[in-house]
């Protein structure tokens, strides 16, 4: 449904994050979750939402399906994991990962196996980046995602349906470094001079600290 | 001299909560303080001549609009009802973003009047709708039309002509999400656009009064006179939807409180006060009496309440002109001393909220200090451990913990949301059905519940541990991290014992907002009124800050 509006252009008819977050943390509740992890959800299904990555949709096929398959709480996360013949549940994987992100952030790569819903799992990656202050990178089924301290979240998904169901999946934390070489940025900041203007010698004897003893 | 600041286990009880009174803190007056100068304009006014059609009123200042779009309607007089599972309202509005155009209008007319049922867009930022009081709507038209000025005395008696059943924000119902408009200056204080819906819907209900009176007979009509106007605000009527936001919000609770906290801290510690701001104290003391006497409700709760405050206040004016001193040291402390000692809660928080009357510098600074980025405490510190957690508790919840919650009468109620209206309401966990889907709100006896599990665990455990086994208390550990960092963060005393008084959480936010004259008409919902006596949209250019302890009706 759409109208138009004061510049011209078409409102969607749309729900808001707030809406969205609380009807996403009833659910939950509704679906089995304590009150406490509903609270976590619908904290997650908002930032998917509002980074245009279906969050809705995924907590819905994933409460429905919930009701005719079996999924694995996996409470305490280590370097590997693997589940079988079960998924993991992203839900109670999420809330592990971000309650032992202290620990979890000391190793250099972290594996999964078999992950239903891996968008939700997703989330609660993103809050951990934000959290430690550091960029997670996680590869699965060929895919590359990087989560940016949940600010943003940066992949090759762009208009490809996210998978029900991730077989391995890889999670390591970036450290903090530049994005760029020390001559792309010496390049940079030369040009930058080009705005600096050269002080006389008058100049220099009056500036901060001028006349003053440095050994006073 | 240092005063430290009261103890959140006297404060954060449910009868001192509802206690608190308006203030200059209060998010009405902030509001009016910091559109003063802005420029207002009443763009549309399209109504027939039973006032019935659009109006559009604004706000405006640089390149920045505020519109309320209003919507009058004929109702029938057994469609009007306050409750909420009411269907049409006299009026409907909502505060536009910008300036809206007839494309705008006509989108609106279709969803406003609905409400609830209705969609918004994120160019609109509140929605609300309000019913006539008919009969002082009606008695006003009726005398206006017949070129004389109404009863004063029924209008002291309602004190509006209209009264909103609910104003919506934030997010609901399609509305704006706060983070799409939280970075603007002007509404940097909670709920300084629900404040100027209902400020401008005040003025739509005065032009609307008059609009009907005139075209009744417009030969004879005259206007409502600008000093009645100034004396009549808008009333609301609120039930138990308003509770369960203080506590699910506990910091932005804590924001609130802790700035009067702060402000009655500051204002103690003043060794020296200026005679000015003697005399304004006294001033707004004596006047604000006519607000006591003028505040009827046929709650008898209410009514003892305020036989007491007008006894307290009387006494406390007695102790001021005969046995006081301004120009001894440290006055307004000594003036809270005698209070605490002498005063019952109502006239104690009464005093305490005139004390800011002189003092812009300490109150100004505060109000900025009353939002909230509550997602900045959302996380739970899981590398923490159990032993800490149990410190928390022990030294925040202590009243909690002595509650026995194995007693029938403690546990007695419990919070739900309604099916039909999406609203919370309160029953009796051992009468009605639907205690299992209980809301989260019951945080004394889930307080005590994580303590008592606490400490049968190694205090050694990290509190990630702790919840990979108890993942039932995630909600209230979070809390317990929050209260930890925000005194006055959490209610201390029992949500859903038998004795609770759910108007008490209802009075509290009220205050904030700046409401007067509560008058609860049962334990779950109440009428309040809001700007009585405050300045007209054309005056708020210089207008006498301390209005509203000179209402004259």
């Amino acid at each position: 449904m759409t109208s138009s509006g004061s510049t011209g252009q078409v409102f969607k008819k749309m729900k808001s994050l707030s809406e969205i977050e609380t009807t996403a943390k009833r659910a939950s509740k509704a679906a089995g979750f304590s009150w406490g992890e509903s609270e976590e959800i619908g904290k997650c299904i908002r930032q998917l939402e509002m980074f245009g990555l279906p969050g809705v949709k995924h907590l819905n096929y994933y409460f429905r399906d919930k009701e005719n398959n079996t999924y694995e709480n996996l409470s305490l996360i280590n370097v590997s994991n693997s589940s079988s013949p079960n998924p993991y549940c992203p839900i109670i994987l999420g809330i592990s990962f971000l309650d032992q992100l202290k620990i979890l952030e000391n190793y250099e790569k972290i594996y999964f196996t078999n992950i239903a819903y891996p968008i939700i799992f997703l989330s609660f990656l993103s809050r951990s980046s934000e959290i430690i202050g550091k960029k997670i990178n996680v590869k699965f089924d060929k895919k590359e995602i990087l989560l940016n301290l949940n600010v943003n979240i940066y992949s090759n998904f762009l208009n490809i349906e996210f998978p029900k169901n991730s077989k391995n999946l890889e999670i390591s934390f970036i450290e903090n470094k530049d994005n760029f070489n020390e001559n792309e940025w010496e390049s940079l900041y030369k040009l930058s001079e080009n705005t600096f203007v050269e002080e006389t010698d008058s100049l220099k004897k009056s500036a901060a600290g001028a006349g003053l003893t440095d050994n006073d | 001299m240092k005063v430290q600041l009261r103890d959140p286990n006297k404060i954060m009880r449910l009868s001192r909560l509802g206690s608190f009174h308006q203030s200059k803190l209060s998010f009405l007056r902030s509001f009016l303080n910091e559109f003063k100068d802005w420029e207002y304009k009443r763009d549309l006014f399209n109504l027939d001549r039973f006032g019935y059609g659009e109006a559009v009123y604004s706000f405006r200042k640089n390149k920045r609009t505020y519109s309320l779009v209003c919507f009058a309607n004929k109702i029938k007089d057994d469609e009007r009802s306050d409750r909420v599972i009411a269907t049409k309202w006299d009026a409907a509005f909502t505060l536009h973003d910008g300036v809206p155009n007839q494309k705008d209008i006509d989108r609106l007319k279709n969803e406003v009047p609905r409400q609830e049922v209705g969609r918004l867009s994120f160019k609109e930022l509140t929605l609300s709708r309000a019913n006539k009081s008919v009969r002082v709507f009606n008695h006003v038209v009726e005398r206006l039309s017949e070129g004389k000025q109404p009863d004063l005395e029924l209008l002291s008696n309602v004190g509006y002509l209209y009264r909103t059943t609910a104003v919506y924000g934030s997010g609901k119902f399609g509305l704006a999400d706060r983070f799409r408009i939280k970075n603007r200056e002007e509404i940097n204080g909670p709920f300084r656009l629900e404040m100027m819906l209902v400020y401008l819907v005040r003025q739509f209900t005065f032009d609307q009064v008059n609009h009907v009176a005139h075209h009744k007979n417009p030969s004879k009509a005259v206007v409502l006179d600008r000093k009645i106007c100034k004396n009549l605000g808008i009333g609301n009527s609120t039930g138990l939807g308003m509770a369960p936001f203080i506590v699910n919000h506990p910091t932005l609770l804590n924001n609130w409180v802790m700035s009067r906290e702060i402000a009655l801290k500051k204002i103690r510690e003043i060794k020296i006060v200026k005679k000015k701001d003697s005399v304004l104290f006294i001033d707004c003391i004596k006047k604000s009496i006519t607000n006591i006497t003028s505040w009827n409700t046929d709650s008898e709760y209410q009514q003892n309440k305020i036989k007491n405050l007008l006894k307290d206040i009387k006494k406390f004016i007695h102790f001021i002109d005969n046995d006081f001193d301004f120009e001894d040291e440290y006055p307004f402390n000594q003036i809270y001393l005698w209070l605490d000692e002498k005063a019952c809660e109502e006239c104690i928080e009464y005093v305490v909220s005139i004390m800011m009357e002189p003092y812009d510098e300490i109150t100004n600074p505060l109000v900025s200090q009353m939002s909230s980025e509550e997602d900045k405490y959302f996380t739970i510190p899981t590398n923490r451990t159990v032993k800490d957690l149990i410190n928390i508790i022990e030294k925040k919840y202590s009243n909690i913990l002595e509650i026995n919650f194995k007693k029938k009468q403690n546990t007695q109620n419990f919070w739900f949301i309604s099916k039909n209206k999406e609203e919370p309401r309160l029953a009796d966990r051992f009468e009605e059905g639907g205690s299992e889907l209980e809301q989260p709100l019951a945080i004394a006896r889930d307080v005590k519940k994580l303590h008592k599990k606490l400490l049968d665990t190694k205090n050694s455990s990290t509190v990630a541990e702790f919840l990979s086994k108890n993942s039932k208390l995630r909600h209230i550990v979070r809390r317990a991290f929050i209260v930890e960092k925000f005194p006055y963060s959490e209610i201390q005393d029992n949500t859903i014992g038998k004795n609770i008084m759910p108007i008490d959480m209802l009075r509290l936010k009220l205050s904030f907002f700046g409401a007067l004259k509560f008058d609860p008409r049962s334990d779950k919902w109440l009428r309040i009124c809001m700007f009585q006596g405050a300045p007209l949209p054309d005056e708020l250019k210089n207008y006498d800050e301390q209005w509203v302890y000179r209402t004259s009706i």
